[in-house]
């Protein structure tokens, strides 16, 4: 690779986050082993060099194919699928030991699957890179990805592979495999918001009248709003997935106000919002019993049963304080589906406020790169394209954490990366790899000299 | 296990994912502050108390730009505000096409509308036979003119400027 003329090679500096965040991975990962069984555990260096293997390629595709990409996301991307990666194996082992002590089968250990969807996920992420050498191509492809999305949010609901697990119909089933296709569609329907929003911009900004110093848009303009908002009125309907309802209309806002610049989207989403979670919320019996948990959750009706999770799930997190029990030294296993929505409460526990604090701030770098991304990108569909993808980054963990810590109501979407569960890891990976992708565009320094331009073509073209 | 190298191991982990936000953090500073762009010196709103204008020589160093030559092009009005172009040897197209530099999406500009290059030192703007042409300040561009630093260039809706 050619030395490139600004300052450092951000690759060089992103080997050398990708390093540390290795030894982060599978220093949790001894440490779980060593407070359990006294030892370090045997598998550590075949987890260490499976995953270092992953990382590894991961960067080399980057070297190759995105060599200017930001040097910060993959490390903070590695660095949170890692330290996931520990805690599900910690839960694996909590939840072996309870079974012993029942004397039951143990469930089947989680962390061998979440390790092989993660190599699932590098896959992919090269495989996007590969594809997608350029990510202006993926605006041809705008009302594609919108047929695409709805396709994918809706197939739960046909007959023959949708599934009901948990009370949400997201998922399909098809040879043996249970897949959310929620999860891609929302990378689909990202690529159609930021593609439709590009082109239909400079209409949607027009302002008709001003009230208390706000434009307000014109009533003919609010057609595509309401369509989202219907929209995911219905996923929250049929499919009961009150977390992936509330990200699709959330994201489509924000991208329409990154889009026109007008407050008065935000003040209408807003209002939209407020409408459908009250229509939602009174229509609803499984809204209403959300909402019930979340407000009287230490009341003695719920509290053993329905609100159980969240209470056990605050106990948790009061238990370990400020600096956690230490990791294998608490009882997250007692918190249900602690690998999957509740996984930031086991988190919470085991490393405490200070290690909380540690992953919020991880999430919030891959965020900012992001945001800085969709600034600095040149082509106005890569900056919303980027913009809408940080955003629901932002968006999901703060939904999550926000149920978890009982500051809105439970909603059951995964935290990005770090929750047990394939859809989510992998889709995640491809939402990265594109990030990356205009990041690349967004820092390359100066593009050739474009195909020069003598004056002979241009008098020839001139009429 | 004693319960010393259990807190060791606890406190020691939590120090080293510390160690990592941090470390990162610092490239991201690196990143946001290592290229200043100059506070541009025409706006006059600074929090300083607006009486005694006589003693503010102000040399307004950016202004004067003699020594340092440019080093980013900076979008200061249009859709594409607050953009930046680190400046190299390449020249920067703007225009509508897909492989200029600064990618235009105004029906005011042209497919390849103009060009910022350097030449002997110093950076030129050109208007590569646009049909609405390209305004150096208030002047129109006719063939390659000397683009100082803070200067605004206008193309369509949009106006950039050269800053250290």
């Amino acid at each position: 690779m050619s030395p490139r003329g600004h300052g450092r090679n951000p690759r060089n500096v992103e080997l050398f986050l990708l390093v540390f965040s290795l030894g982060i991975s599978m220093a949790a990962y001894a440490s779980v082993g060593l407070v359990h069984d006294g030892v370090l555990p045997t598998g550590l260096a075949g987890y260490g060099g499976g995953l270092g293997l992953l990382f590894l390629v991961a960067h080399l595709a980057l070297r190759r194919l995105a060599p200017d990409a930001d040097p910060l996301l993959l490390p903070a991307v590695t660095l949170v699928n890692g330290l996931g990666l520990a805690m599900i194996h910690r839960l694996d082992l909590a939840y072996e030991d309870r079974a012993a002590r029942a004397g039951t089968h143990a469930p089947t250990a989680a962390a061998p699957a979440q390790l092989t969807w993660t190599a699932v996920g590098v896959l992919l992420f090269v495989i996007v890179l590969v594809l997608v050498r350029d990510h202006r191509i993926l605006q041809r492809f705008t009302y594609t990805a919108m047929v695409a999305g709805l396709g994918l949010l809706l197939l739960p609901l046909l007959p023959g592979i949708g599934g009901t697990i948990n009370g949400a119909r997201i998922w399909i089933r098809f040879a043996g495999f249970s897949f959310q296709p929620g999860e891609l569609a929302k990378l689909m329907l990202l690529v159609f918001f930021a593609g439709y929003l590009v082109v239909k911009r400079d209409v949607l900004a027009l302002a008709s009248r001003r009230v208390l110093g706000v434009d307000l848009p014109r009533a003919r303009d609010l057609g595509p709003i309401i369509v989202a908002w219907a929209a995911s009125l219905a996923v929250l309907v049929f499919e009961r997935d009150l977390g992936t309802s509330l990200l699709f209309f959330g994201v489509f806002v924000a991208l329409l106000y990154v889009a026109t610049e007008r407050t008065s989207w935000l003040l209408i989403g807003v209002g939209l919002f407020a409408t459908g979670s009250f229509l939602a919320w009174s229509v609803f019996a499984h809204v209403h019993q959300r909402v019930d948990i979340w407000l009287n959750a230490f009341a003695p009706r719920n509290v053993s049963g329905d609100s159980y999770q969240l209470v056990q799930g605050l106990f948790g997190m009061g238990t370990g304080g400020l600096l956690g029990k230490g990791l294998g030294q608490g009882r997250p296993d007692i918190v249900p589906f602690a690998q999957t929505d509740f996984i930031v409460a086991a988190i919470g526990e085991e490393l405490g406020l200070a290690g909380i604090m540690a992953l919020l701030l991880t999430y919030g770098i891959i965020v900012q790169r992001g945001l800085r991304t969709s600034i600095a990108v040149r082509d106005a569909f890569g900056k919303l394209l980027a913009a809408g993808l940080a955003f629901s980054v932002a968006l999901q963990v703060f939904v999550v954490v926000g149920g978890v810590t009982r500051l809105i109501p439970l909603t059951g979407l995964t935290m990005p990366f770090l929750s047990y569960g394939g859809s989510s890891l992998v889709s995640n990976w491809a939402l990265i790899a594109l990030l990356l992708r205009i990041s690349d565009a967004a820092r390359r320094p100066a593009p050739p000299p474009a195909p020069v331009l003598d004056d002979a073509t241009t008098q020839v073209v001139r009429l | 296990m004693s319960e010393l190298t259990l807190t060791i191991i606890r406190l020691g982990f939590l120090a080293v994912l510390w160690l990592f936000v941090l470390t990162a953090v610092s490239v991201m500073r690196s990143d946001l502050f290592g290229r200043r762009v100059a506070p541009r010196p025409t706006k006059g709103r600074s929090v300083t108390p607006p009486p005694k204008p006589a003693k503010q020589p102000r040399p307004a160093k950016p202004a004067k730009g003699k020594r340092g030559a440019p080093s980013v092009l900076v979008v200061t009005q249009g859709a594409l505000s607050g953009t930046s172009v680190r400046l190299g040897e390449a020249p920067v197209t703007l225009g509508r096409a897909q492989d200029s530099t600064i990618v235009l999406d105004d029906d005011y500009v042209s497919s390849r509308h103009a060009r910022v290059f350097p030449s002997d030192g110093q950076w030129l703007v050109e208007d590569m036979g646009s049909t609405n042409g390209t305004y150096l300040d208030r002047t129109k561009v006719n063939g390659p003119t000397p683009v100082k630093i803070g200067v605004p260039i206008r193309v369509g809706k949009t106006v950039v400027e050269l800053r250290k």
